[in-house]
Order: structure tokens, then C-alpha cells, then sequence
């Protein structure tokens, strides 16, 4: 299993390939078109986060002691930043994930490529995956 | 005829590089671009004249009050009010309507009725809103058609004698639609009712003249016809503003205070307490000065054409769906294209240095009412170009390949 910090770094060292904003934007459609789809019954008001233009929703499974996040969102470009936060976060141990820093966000500059609200999305997203982590850690205490 | 070219000298912000790219400035119904000549007011303003007004003794005070009040006439002739006192300087539209909204509800009682239109902005829906819960008034709306336009034979049929006010934008800020606003005053007047015309979408477009259209209320925003922002006007007919209680409290507004009553100064200042943003009141002025200079018959007609270009090329784009096909529109293209979500279309264009809006544009109903969660919407000014609409065109075909 790879650890969250080595997926970042890996994902940091993609976005440097890239020549131009254009390319990032291509390759997190890309990521967004492969995102699996989610169940339409997490569809649900309980499992949208807030702070987004475009709607986004969530959902957490725990296996085997490791998380599994499921999403979807109604458009590509918000699909892809979903994508790539996966990659990261899902199947991990909810403690790693609590401990986990986010700066590979601010190293691919996602942050300021995104309109403000779609930046509020972003920390919104992890805000969830995070709280999730919380939950199950303390389920699993 | 209008030299675009010229224009675009004018406006120093239309020169600068967006993601490495030659901006292509399309959200003008957003907040419109500043002309160096307005800039050059607020530069001078504070350089030269910066004091506060209506009360100094000392030279800079005057001279900063007669700017202020000059600008107030002029906005009176710009919009062939009676009197000067009947414009009240404010922050902006949505305070304007606040301010209305404030003051009846003093007026109005439980089981009156308001009217308001499915096309509003919010800012021209929730404060009528909270009108209505504080008096226990009922808010009526006027449903729209398919093409965007207001049903004006269900507008005569929510009408009676228990209809007090009549709330319209002169123009839809989603859709472009411009309402017909004449026939919507005369018949409301015809049942006693009172009306306010929002129009800020419409003043970078057309010249009102609210004693032609009788209008009771009209208010606007200066940042949208080429003013600064967080400055605006509401109008309204002299003996209606002043059966309106004053707005807020504070200096300015009072002509004596004791500790036992406080007598409220005449109109205007009635309505305008503290210290007003008195650099964007005097260049709410100039920019007046600089569009009535282009002259607004001119504006019209180019924009037409800007319009017809931009909609006769959008169109031919497959999936093309435009919102708001009114016969008499200004500028604004609504549109989506098949499912593509309108933030993804938005942040591609983003990328090409093509500012665009995106989403509800604050008016949800209008988005509810297509089953849609929002539109991109490319709106025009008279400072476009036919070359920036190829370029939105451009733009949208290779976003769309990228989205598919």
C-alpha cells in the first residue's frame, strides 16, 4: 500500500510535467471521466458538501480498517479535482489520513487555478473526507 | 456610429493579459469597465477636493459639495427627474430597494399585496419577502413564458384594489429580457398600486425617462454603466418620498435633534445619513458624461449587433441551448451546451482569457423554472468587438471537445 504522502508526491510530480494550465485542466477531465460512478442512492441532501457552483457528493465506506471514499459531482472539471483527492485519501487508515497534510494542494497551484468558489469547494471536500476519518476513528476506539 | 477602436483606448483594463492571453472582458452585466476619463475623476477628487460635504465652512468643503451636488443633477437630467431632490444617492441598487422596502413597512398592513415578477434578481425578491413577513403582506409573482418573457395576461389578473405595490426589473439580468415596463406601470397605476423599476440592468442600454414612463420608483447602480462601485440612485416622485419614513439615522439626515425629538432634514438628505461615498457619487457623474458622449442611440445599435453576430454563431454550435430568446433583449447570451455543466464551460474559457459568468446569476427561480443549475452567460458593452466574439466562439467549440 502506498502511503498518502508518496501518492502526493507522485501527483505533484505529474502536474510538473505539464506545460501549461490548459494540459492540467485536460488531464483532471480526463481523471474526472475515469472517476468510477457513485451509487445514485448516495445522491442524497445528507451526502452533498457545501461551498461548491457545482454539486459534490461524498461517501465513506470502512473495509477492512481502511476507508473508501466514493464520489461524484455533476461537473467533469469538479469530478477531477474529486479524483485525484481519492487517489489520496481512499483506502487509507482514518488515523493516516487525520495526520495527513494537504500542502501537495498548494504545490500543483490547484488552489489559485480554481475560481474562489470552486478553491471553497476544495476545502470543503477535504473538511469532509477528513470528518469522516474522525468518525470512523472514534467508531473503531 | 461608434469607433470601437477609439472606445477601447478609453479603458486601460482592456489591455492587460489574462492566463497569458489578451482579456476578453464578456461579464459586463456583472460590473461594467471604468473609462480613464471616470478614473481620472476619483484620482482628482482626492487629489484636489477630498473633504466632507454639506457642512464645512472651509473652501475644499464647498467646492467638494457643489461636485457632489452637480453630479446629482446631472443624474437628474440623465434621467429627466423633476428635481434634483427627488435622486437619492446610495450604495448601490440593492440598497436602494432596501430602502423602499424599509419604509413601507410602515405603510402597508396584513392581507395588502405586492407583485413581483419571475424574472427578478434576488436582491429584488428578498427584501419583499421580508417586507411580507414583517407586515404580514402577500407577495404575488408574475410567471414567465418558455421564451423568457413576463405572462402579462396573468400580470392583469393578479391586479385588484388590494395590490399596493408593483415590483419589475426594467431588464432581466439571467435572460436580457427587457420588460415591458409602460404598460406594466400604467396598469398597476390603474389600481392605485405603486411601482419600482429595477433598473440596473437596463441603464447601460437604455436612457429611462421616469417622468415619461410615470415611473414611481426607478433605481440603479453606477458600476454598471461604466461608474465606480458601491454607489448608486434610487428615484422616486417627490410626495411619495417624502411619506416615507427615514432609512437610517445618523448626521446628515436630521434639521434639529434634542434629546426629546429629532425633526428630519428636507429631500434629499432625509434619506442620506452619514458621510456619503462622495468620490463615487461625483464619478457616478462623469461616467454619465461618458456615455451620454458615445450617446446611447449608438450604444443600442452596435450592441444589436454585437447580439445578432454572437447568437447567429453560438447557435450553430451543436447542443446549443440559449435562455431568454425574447424579441426585445439586451446584450446578455444565456446559454449551455448539451449536459456540459456551465462552471466547466466557464473555467475552460477562464483558461483563454475569456471572463464569462457562470451558475444561477442570483436569480434561482429563473434557473428552477429551466430545470437547469445554471447558464454561462457572455453579456456585451459597446467597447466589444465582432473579433472578441470569434474568440468566445473559438473558445466554446474547443472547450466543448475538451468536456465531451
Amino acid at each position: 500500500m502506498s502511503t498518502i504522502e508518496s501518492i502526493q508526491n507522485e501527483i505533484v510530480e505529474e502536474f510538473s510535467l505539464f506545460e501549461d494550465w490548459m494540459q492540467r485542466y485536460e488531464y483532471m477531465i480526463e481523471l474526472g471521466k475515469s472517476l468510477p460512478l457513485i451509487d445514485e442512492k448516495y445522491k442524497t441532501e445528507d451526502h452533498i458538501i457545501k461551498g461548491c457552483q457545482s454539486k459534490v457528493w461524498v461517501h465513506a465506506d470502512l473495509e477492512e480498517d481502511l476507508l473508501k471514499f466514493r464520489a461524484d459531482s455533476d461537473a467533469i472539471i469538479t469530478k477531477g479535482i474529486i479524483a485525484i483527492l481519492i487517489r489520496v485519501f481512499s483506502n487509507q487508515h482514518p488515523k493516516d489520513i487525520l495526520e495527513a497534510n494537504t500542502d501537495f494542494i498548494d504545490k500543483i497551484g490547484l488552489k489559485e487555478h480554481l475560481s474562489p468558489t470552486r478553491a471553497n469547494g476544495l476545502v470543503s471536500m477535504i473538511k469532509q473526507i477528513k470528518m469522516y476519518a474522525v468518525a470512523f476513528q472514534t467508531q473503531m476506539n | 456610429m461608434i469607433d470601437v477602436k477609439k472606445i477601447r483606448e478609453d479603458f486601460p483594463i482592456l489591455f492587460r493579459k489574462v492566463n497569458g492571453q489578451d482579456l476578453v472582458y464578456f461579464d459586463n452585466a456583472a460590473t461594467s469597465q471604468t473609462p480613464q476619463q471616470v478614473i481620472d475623476v476619483i484620482v482628482d477628487y482626492y487629489s484636489r477636493l477630498n473633504s466632507n460635504i454639506h457642512r464645512g465652512v472651509h473652501k475644499l468643503s464647498h467646492e467638494a459639495t457643489d461636485a457632489y451636488e452637480q453630479a446629482r443633477i446631472k443624474i437628474q437630467k440623465h434621467f429627466n427627474a423633476a428635481q434634483a431632490y427627488e435622486i437619492i444617492l446610495t450604495a448601490g441598487t440593492t440598497e436602494s430597494i432596501n430602502l423602499i422596502a424599509s419604509g413601507y413597512s410602515t405603510l402597508l398592513k396584513a392581507g395588502d399585496e405586492l407583485i413581483i415578477s419571475a424574472l427578478e434578481h434576488h436582491s429584488n425578491i428578498v427584501p419583499w419577502q421580508m417586507l411580507c413577513e414583517k407586515t404580514g403582506a402577500v407577495l404575488k409573482v408574475i410567471p414567465m413564458t418558455l421564451e423568457g418573457t413576463l405572462d402579462m395576461g396573468a400580470f392583469e389578473t393578479l391586479l385588484s384594489s388590494k395590490t399596493k405595490l408593483v415590483f419589475v426589473n426594467h431588464v432581466s439580468n439571467a435572460l436580457g429580457t427587457i420588460n415591458p415596463i409602460e404598460t406594466i406601470i400604467s396598469k398597476a397605476h390603474a389600481v392605485g398600486a405603486k411601482v419600482l423599476i429595477d433598473g440596473a440592468q437596463a441603464c447601460p442600454h437604455i436612457r429611462p425617462d421616469v417622468q415619461a414612463l410615470d415611473v414611481d420608483f426607478y433605481v440603479t447602480s453606477a458600476h454598471k454603466l461604466c461608474g465606480p462601485t458601491g454607489v448608486g440612485m434610487l428615484y422616486g416622485k417627490s410626495e411619495l418620498l417624502k411619506a416615507l419614513p427615514p432609512y437610517q439615522g445618523g448626521g446628515e439626515m436630521i434639521a434639529t435633534v434634542t434629546f426629546e425629538k429629532t425633526t428630519y432634514a428636507d429631500l434629499p438628505h432625509k434619506f442620506e445619513a452619514g458621510t456619503p461615498n462622495i468620490a463615487g457619487g461625483i464619478a457616478f457623474g462623469a461616467a454619465l458624461d461618458y456615455m451620454n458622449s458615445i450617446g446611447f442611440d449608438n450604444i443600442a445599435n452596435y450592441e444589436a449587433e454585437l447580439l445578432e453576430y454572437a447568437t447567429l454563431a453560438l447557435k450553430k454550435i451543436d447542443g446549443m441551448k440559449i435562455y431568454g430568446e425574447s424579441l426585445d433583449k439586451t446584450a446578455v447570451l444565456s446559454f449551455n451546451v448539451a449536459a456540459i455543466h456551465p462552471y466547466d464551460l466557464g473555467s475552460i474559457l477562464d483558461q483563454m482569457g475569456i471572463a464569462v459568468r457562470t451558475g444561477h446569476h442570483c436569480a434561482q427561480p429563473i434557473m428552477d423554472f429551466f430545470k437547469i443549475p445554471g447558464t454561462v452567460r457572455a453579456s456585451f458593452s459597446f467597447y466589444n468587438t465582432f473579433e472578441e466574439i470569434d474568440r468566445l466562439v473559438q473558445g466554446v467549440r474547443k472547450a466543448v471537445v475538451m468536456l465531451q
